[in-house]
């Protein structure tokens, strides 16, 4: 068992390395490639030629984009993602203060709607053919179809600006108590869950459904087993996988796609910080981001691979 | 009545305007008063209205104490507290929380002294700045020339990046001549050097200084903290040297919400007290709710249509003047801008610059006359290209309105949207029909020498005119008040009839605020008091 883990372990930190190394490459590539240069976006109006080159020559753009190249993967290397080229900030502070805040908003998310899509998808699929279980999947469809601005825009007017219940912010500054706290992430909570529960809770029900439809289900049923004791011991084991990857594809997505979210409730997250690298041409910011959202994606996906392992006993004891 | 009081305080210097007001608040009689007026120098009449105005001050006296929540409309990790590197309203309004210039512009963009006590000229080249003794910056080290040399000669470093290279140019030698005294050298004349001191990249920073983000300034405001792109926490300076008036509050926070819709929801929902830049239609909203308000500010913000002279179709007068008679400006006042702009005539100086042309005849819109001159520049068999991008306020919409004209005589206009991002590096005035985003500038000469002088950086469709740059050059030497605005006239119909570019309108800058934020008012020198409301704003709670 440990044997196999280890060996898939090893693979995939080996297949990551080369993961990140290549988008590495290709995100300094295609950062390189964007038209204009922090310089000139820095100087705005102000970019006459000469100062363009004062600027470029104190940032080190004037060094050829190979040796750039070096050089950063060097840093990257020893765990140095350099300096912003905008604000002169180390770029590992400006990530750090900010991913905590990211990390925290896709935790709490996930806590919320990890346990909920499971229970509804599970529930749809014990279920199926039922009157719940198409209310359910007509309403997964139409949670996936409306885009999230819309639910963020329409929570904000119903329950900040008309019923005043919350606020239209989610400022962590302002947090003092527990209340506090449920009221600033209420919101963004609310609205995230709308948005990746619906494709966590198809898929539940989907592998599921697949499962309890196998002749093995039908031996369970024959030999007396209780409903739950089918669901849950005999068929949740075996639809793990597809499960634990469409969690991790879900929450993949609360890491670097929530720019919509962390735009509407001013959330200081890791998106948004990425969004202003690229606005601004900060390349050191882009990059460090980009190399961020490859890495958290990969680590997610092991782990449902991992998760799956352990919990099918065929795969665990093969 | 307000243009009256405010062109009387103008007269008088800072002091002078303090020692008045102080004297009306705490309750001098009009006898006094007068009295006062006549050894200044004012006449009876501009006195009684000045105290008219007072007392209607008197009426709400400022309220110390209480903290507010201000939302500006961008915010980036490129946010900056150094003075030299800002480049949106969002460092603007921090920067004047937490710096002082050494004059400040007041309503009609005048210089008024500041961290200066003096500042005298020999032939508007060689300027003497005596300093304000005692000043402190917010960590208890006294102000003094060396500052001022630091703050100033940064500007001539290309390795700061500073957006104020082409004004900091001019100044040749900057030297200390005394602990409070420096002696700056122009290369040329230039009779409105105090304004370019009173604008927002000559705000006096400490000498030696290498951490801009700490924010150790003279001004109001202390800086407690500032994360770029997060948001500022400013605290009270208790040691503010500027008596008689702000700072009120106790705490500001202030932070960018890009996204217009949320930034009017936060005002809605009660989470700040003021946002900066909202749009015609979310006005509505806003006057539509209880307990807001909304704050128009007249501006020279102008976007603008941009012909190449050098290019075709440019390079035909008859094509210029053509599109010129083509744009349908009260349309785009009332459609475009939803009435919160202004009617403009083609010359960059806005109305309420002291510098504007009156007496030129507005240009109207005018197809027949269109049709005429672009049949005569042959630009009615093919169609026109222009380029629009949301970077540009309004131009995308406004291209909309000028397509729908040239229908109407026969003649079709490709519109081509670009995205913002990357517009200015790639697009401004490199096609040959465009638009523009032009901010306010402080003086007629900062408009012309940025945007049209022949020679100019930013000379945005190549207009070259010797008779132009000569007037330009004399007048930043000129002195004399009447022969000044003179000049500007003369310079501000050259470029009515010849210069490549269509000024529809001037956009006017819309802010909102709860009722409970007081001190308010529009300033000529931008939206939020010039961006400097952090001074002026108190709570009444």
């Amino acid at each position: 068992m440990t044997g196999s883990i280890g060996t898939l372990l090893l693979g995939r930190l080996l297949a990551a390395i080369a993961t990140l190394w290549f988008v590495a490459t290709m995100v300094f590539i295609i950062t390189n490639l964007l038209p204009g240069d922090v310089a000139q976006e820095l100087l705005g109006q102000s970019a006459t030629p000469e100062a363009v080159a004062g600027l470029r020559k104190s940032l080190g753009l004037d060094v050829p984009p190979f040796e750039r190249y070096l050089t950063w993967l060097g840093g990257l290397v020893r765990g140095d993602a350099g300096r912003s080229l905008v604000n002169g900030m180390p770029v590992g502070d400006l990530i750090g203060s900010r991913l905590g805040n990211s990390l925290l908003l896709a935790g709490i998310t996930a806590l919320v709607a990890v346990p909920l899509a499971l229970a509804l998808g599970i529930a749809a699929a014990v279920k199926r053919g039922s009157i719940y279980d198409r209310a359910i999947g007509m309403g997964t469809v139409l949670a996936v179809s409306v885009p999230e601005f819309l639910v963020a825009s329409a929570a904000v007017l119903v329950f900040a600006v008309h019923l005043r219940w919350l606020p239209a912010l989610s400022q962590l500054g302002r947090i003092e108590t527990f209340w506090d706290g449920f009221r600033v992430f209420a919101l963004p909570v609310m609205t995230l869950t709308f948005v990746i529960m619906a494709q966590m809770a198809r898929m539940t029900r989907a592998a599921l459904v697949d499962v309890l439809s196998s002749s093995y289900i039908e031996m369970a049923k024959l030999k007396g087993a209780s409903a739950a004791r089918i669901v849950i011991w005999h068929a949740l084991p075996n639809a793990i996988g597809p499960i634990a990857n469409a969690i991790a594809f879900s929450l993949s997505f609360l890491l670097g796609g929530v720019i919509i979210v962390e735009t509407i409730f001013n959330y200081p997250g890791i998106a948004k910080l990425m969004v202003d690298g690229v606005a601004t041409r900060d390349i050191p910011l882009v990059q460090a981001c980009a190399m961020l959202f490859c890495g958290a994606y990969l680590l997610l996906v092991t782990a449902a691979d991992v998760a799956a392992i352990l919990a099918n006993p065929r795969l665990r004891h093969r | 009545m307000t243009d009256k009081h405010n062109t009387t305080l103008a007269l008088l210097n800072h002091g002078e305007q303090e020692r008045l007001m102080r004297a009306i608040r705490a309750g001098a009689s009009r006898r006094d008063l007068l009295g006062m007026m006549g050894a200044l120098g004012l006449g009876a009449g501009l006195g009684g209205s000045l105290i008219g105005s007072a007392t209607n001050a008197h009426a709400q006296t400022p309220k110390k104490g209480g903290k507010i929540r201000v939302a500006g409309f961008g915010s980036s990790t490129a946010d900056t507290l150094d003075p030299a590197k800002q480049s949106y309203s969002t460092d603007y309004c921090r920067c004047t929380m937490f710096y002082n210039g050494l004059t400040e512009l007041d309503d009609v963009m005048a210089p008024q002294l500041a961290l200066a006590e003096s500042i005298e000229n020999e032939k508007a080249t060689i300027w003497t700045i005596k300093l304000r003794k005692g000043v402190q910056f917010h960590d208890g080290k006294e102000l003094t020339s060396e500052d001022v040399v630091f703050s100033l000669k940064r500007h001539h470093d290309p390795a700061v990046g500073t957006k104020a290279k082409a004004l900091a140019d001019q100044m040749k030698e900057i030297v200390a001549t005394g602990k409070y005294e420096v002696k700056v050298t122009l290369g040329a004349p230039n009779a409105d050097f105090p304004v370019i001191l009173g604008t927002y990249h000559f705000l006096i920073a400490q000498a030696g200084t290498t951490d801009f983000n700490k924010g150790i300034g003279t001004g109001p405001f202390k800086c407690k903290e500032f994360s770029p792109g997060v948001r500022s926490i400013a605290v009270r300076n208790e040691n503010y040297w500027k008596q008689g008036g702000g700072p009120y509050v106790d705490e500001i926070e202030f932070f960018g919400i890009p996204d217009v819709g949320a930034r009017v929801n936060a005002l809605l929902a009660g989470d700040v007290h003021m946002i900066g830049n909202v749009n015609a239609a979310s006005a509505r909203l806003i006057l539509g709710a209880k307990g807001l308000k909304i704050m128009e500010t007249k501006s020279g913000n102008y976007s603008n249509l941009i012909m190449r002279l050098d290019q075709a179709p440019g390079n035909n007068p008859d094509f210029v003047l053509g599109m010129k008679h083509l744009m349908n400006r009260d349309l785009i006042k009332r459609n475009v801008f939803q009435n919160y702009a202004e009617v403009a005539n083609d010359t960059p100086v806005p109305p309420l610059n002291r510098y504007f042309a009156k007496d030129i005849p507005q240009r109207a819109y005018d197809p027949e006359k269109a049709k005429f001159h672009l049949n005569k520049a042959g630009a009615l068999g093919s169609p026109l290209q222009i380029t629009t991008s949301p970077a540009a306020t309004g131009s995308v919409e406004m291209g909309l309105v000028l397509q729908s004209s040239a229908n109407q005589i026969g003649m079709k206009i490709d519109l081509r949207q670009v995205p913002a991002d990357g517009y200015w590096s790639n697009y401004w005035f490199k096609v040959p029909v465009g638009f523009g985003n032009i901010n306010p500038r402080p003086t007629a000469d900062i408009l012309f020498s940025l945007f049209f002088a022949s020679n100019a950086a930013w000379n945005e469709s190549a207009w070259k005119n010797e008779k132009f740059d000569q007037l330009l050059g004399a007048a930043r030497a000129e002195t004399d008040e009447a022969k000044r605005k003179q000049m500007y006239t003369d310079m501000q119909v050259m470029i009515h009839e010849s210069a490549g570019i269509g000024i529809p309108v001037f956009i006017n800058g819309l802010d909102a605020h709860t009722e409970k934020l007081k001190g308010l008012r529009p300033m000529g020198t931008g939206s939020m008091m010039g961006y400097a409301f952090a001074e002026h704003v108190w709570l009444d709670a």
